[in-house]
Formats: C-alpha cells, structure tokens, sequence
C-alpha cells in the first residue's frame, strides 16, 4: 500500500532533529548504506532496508531520484520468508519417519524433535524466497512531517528503528497525546491542563 | 514528555471523545466547520462507524454499517456512555471529495479514498502526479489536525464540561 494506491492508510511522525550537512547529499549517503540488500542471503528468514520510491525492487537513489519538489520519497522494504506451517508439518513427518526408520526405534527424545524441526525450518528456509513488502514514506524536511503509508504495528516499529539507525534523528508517532502536546499549539497553561485530563465525565 | 508507550493508552479516551464531538459538530454545526477551511463544502459521516462503551472493565462495541445506515443506536449509545471509536467520513470542498476512516486511539487515517488524479503514463508524468497526491493528502491531514486542535483547546478549557459535554448529551438524547 502505498502513494499511488487507489485506498491507503497513513500514520502520521513528527521528526526530532535536524541532519548535519547537506541535507539531499546526507539522505542520499545513508539511503545508499542502509538500503536493502540486492542479493537475498539465503541463510536470514528478514531482511529490512530502505528502497527507492520509483523502483523498489531495485533499489536506486542515483541523481536526487528520491526528491519531489520540497518532499522526499522513498519506501521500507521488509522481505519476510513465510513458510506455510503445513509444509513444515509434513517434511517434519517424513524426516521423523526415516530418522526412526535409519536407527532402529521407536521413539525420539524432545531434543531430537527439536533438532529435526529446526533443520527442517532452515532446510525450507533456504529453498523459499522471500517475500517482498514496500510501504511508502514522505518526508518533509522543513516542517519535519513524516508520513508512513501502513499502520501496520510490525511496519511501524521496522520503520522507527532503521529511521533512528539511518539518519539519528528520532521519529514520534503523532497520536491523541502527541498530537495535542505537539501540534495544537497549546499554552503552556493548557499543556499543564492536557496532562492532568481524565475520561470526560459524560462519556463514562 | 510522557513514556510514549504510557502516553498512548493513557488518553486513547481524548481521540475518541474527538470523534465523538465531531459527529456532533458534523450533525448539528456544518457552519463552524467552515471556518476551519475556507474550501469547505461539507463534511459527512460514511458508511461506518464503531462506539465503543467501557464500563466496570467491560468493553461493549457498536458497529454501524452501510451507505445511509441509521444512526440511532449510535446515539443510542452515546446516551449510555459510548464514545466513538471508528469514524469513516466524506470530506468535501468545492471541486473535490475525499473518503477515509479515523482510529480514535490513533488517529491513523485509513482507508483514505483521494479525489481523482491524473494517470502516470509516461516517466515525465510522474513528479506531477506524486506532488498533487502529496497536495491532497496533506489537505485532509491538515484539515484532520486543525479539527483536533481546536478540539484539544476546547477539551483542556472550562467551556468543555460547562457548555461542549452537556449540549452533547443532550443532542444524543433528543434524537
């Protein structure tokens, strides 16, 4: 979901901090190192970096690609490898057979469970690719909005991090409290009265 | 600032005490909406909504929905104590419509339904179209945060319990 889809859903980020330098060249520099990976590493079940806006299935933030008159636009990519649990059910059943079949018995113990279930997990975690997730971001710098096309918790939280990893700067969720602490312009006075409000005695 | 973790659950309430007073200005005060878009034509409730009344540790959810659904057992329920929790509007100004949902613990905009653009056909078409989708998505996200700002002033002052909270009440009651 994304920019250009037909419905999308938004949460909204206030950005704390200013980049050191030249902001396009500094944004380009750590897109460029924090992107994510071209070659999937067989061995990792996720795999999260940044991704261009225009083509995200080949990252490429060349020639300022990523700015959009006073925005920038890019996306998160979390490639995630989901194995059906059935699949690993059934090559869990077939190697229990012949492991019980090669030696003999009856009977495993727990950890020889254990160990066939995890070489299982990995056997059919380096078969099967991983699958793709781009959620698309916008940032304006000069009022620090960022806003992030997904309210998805996991996407979220993905993005928080890499954000603060990439570009040391802190990104806050802009819900009912921040919003209203940081957006509603309030007095001093009334952001005293904002922390001490309870639940509206009519809506009880 | 509070933990953000504990600032988020802590007042979930006032987004859904926003929504809540929003359906009212939406039913009773179309004109003083106006006032916070000067391009405003109007501004309706969709084809869902969601109240949610929490009483003695005990959560109760309505669910309203379909295009023109009654909206009596909301009202309903707003005389018992529910507050909205889910809201899906229509948000109009003169040449433009926009459709999206609000998450009172949130305010996450989902669903969001932009007015028509123009196609990407070409590589050249695509700054243009990306900056009018950034135009019209900051227009509704703006418009949203002017609406809880002037909601968060009122909330905090005196006006709230005084006058705002019983002429709600009393409007979900004479309906």
């Amino acid at each position: 979901m994304g920019l250009l889809s037909s419905r999308m859903s938004i949460t909204r980020y206030k950005v704390v901090g200013q980049l050191e330098g030249s902001i396009h060249e500094t944004v380009y520099q750590r897109l460029k190192q924090y992107a994510i990976p071209k070659i999937e590493d067989a061995g990792s079940d996720a795999a999260v970096g940044w991704t261009s806006f225009e083509s995200p299935y080949s990252p490429d933030f060349e020639g300022d690609s990523f700015v959009f008159g006073t925005y920038m636009v890019f996306a998160l990519r979390i490639d995630k490898k989901s194995i059906p649990p059935k699949l690993i059910q059934k090559h869990y059943a077939l190697d229990v057979a012949k492991h019980l079949a090669n030696t003999g018995r009856h009977f495993l113990s727990g950890n020889e469970k254990k160990a066939i279930k995890d070489e299982v997990f990995n056997s059919l975690a380096r078969r099967i690719p991983a699958t793709p997730n781009v959620y698309d971001l916008v940032w304006e710098y000069n009022t620090s909005a960022l806003w992030f096309f997904s309210s998805l918790k996991a996407a979220n939280e993905a993005l928080e991090s890499l954000f603060l990893q990439s570009f040391k700067l802190q990104l806050i969720r802009l819900f009912p409290y921040t919003t209203a602490d940081l957006v509603a312009g309030l007095s001093d006075q009334e952001r005293d009265a904002l922390r001490k409000l309870e639940k509206s005695r009519s809506e009880e | 600032m509070l933990d953000v973790a504990v600032a988020y659950n802590r007042y979930k309430f006032l987004g859904k005490e926003f929504l809540t007073w929003l359906w009212f200005m939406i039913a009773t005060d179309q004109g003083h909406l106006r006032k916070y878009d000067t391009e405003f034509k109007s501004l309706t409730v969709g084809n869902r909504m969601v109240l949610e009344n929490t009483r003695e540790n005990t959560k109760e959810t309505i669910t309203i929905k379909g295009d023109n659904a009654s909206l009596e057992e909301g009202l309903l329920a707003i005389t018992k104590g529910a507050v909205v929790s889910e809201i899906h509007l229509s948000y109009k100004t003169g040449a433009h419509t926009w459709e999206f949902s609000l998450k009172g613990e949130s305010l996450n905009i989902s669903n969001l339904k932009l007015p028509e653009t123009g196609p990407v056909e070409s590589p050249d078409d695509l700054e243009g179209v990306v900056l009018e989708k950034i135009y019209l998505t900051e227009k509704v996200i703006g418009f949203v945060n002017t609406l809880f700002s002037h909601f968060t002033h009122l909330r905090v002052s005196n006006t709230w319990d005084n006058q705002t909270a019983p002429r709600i009440r009393k409007w979900a009651k004479s309906n």
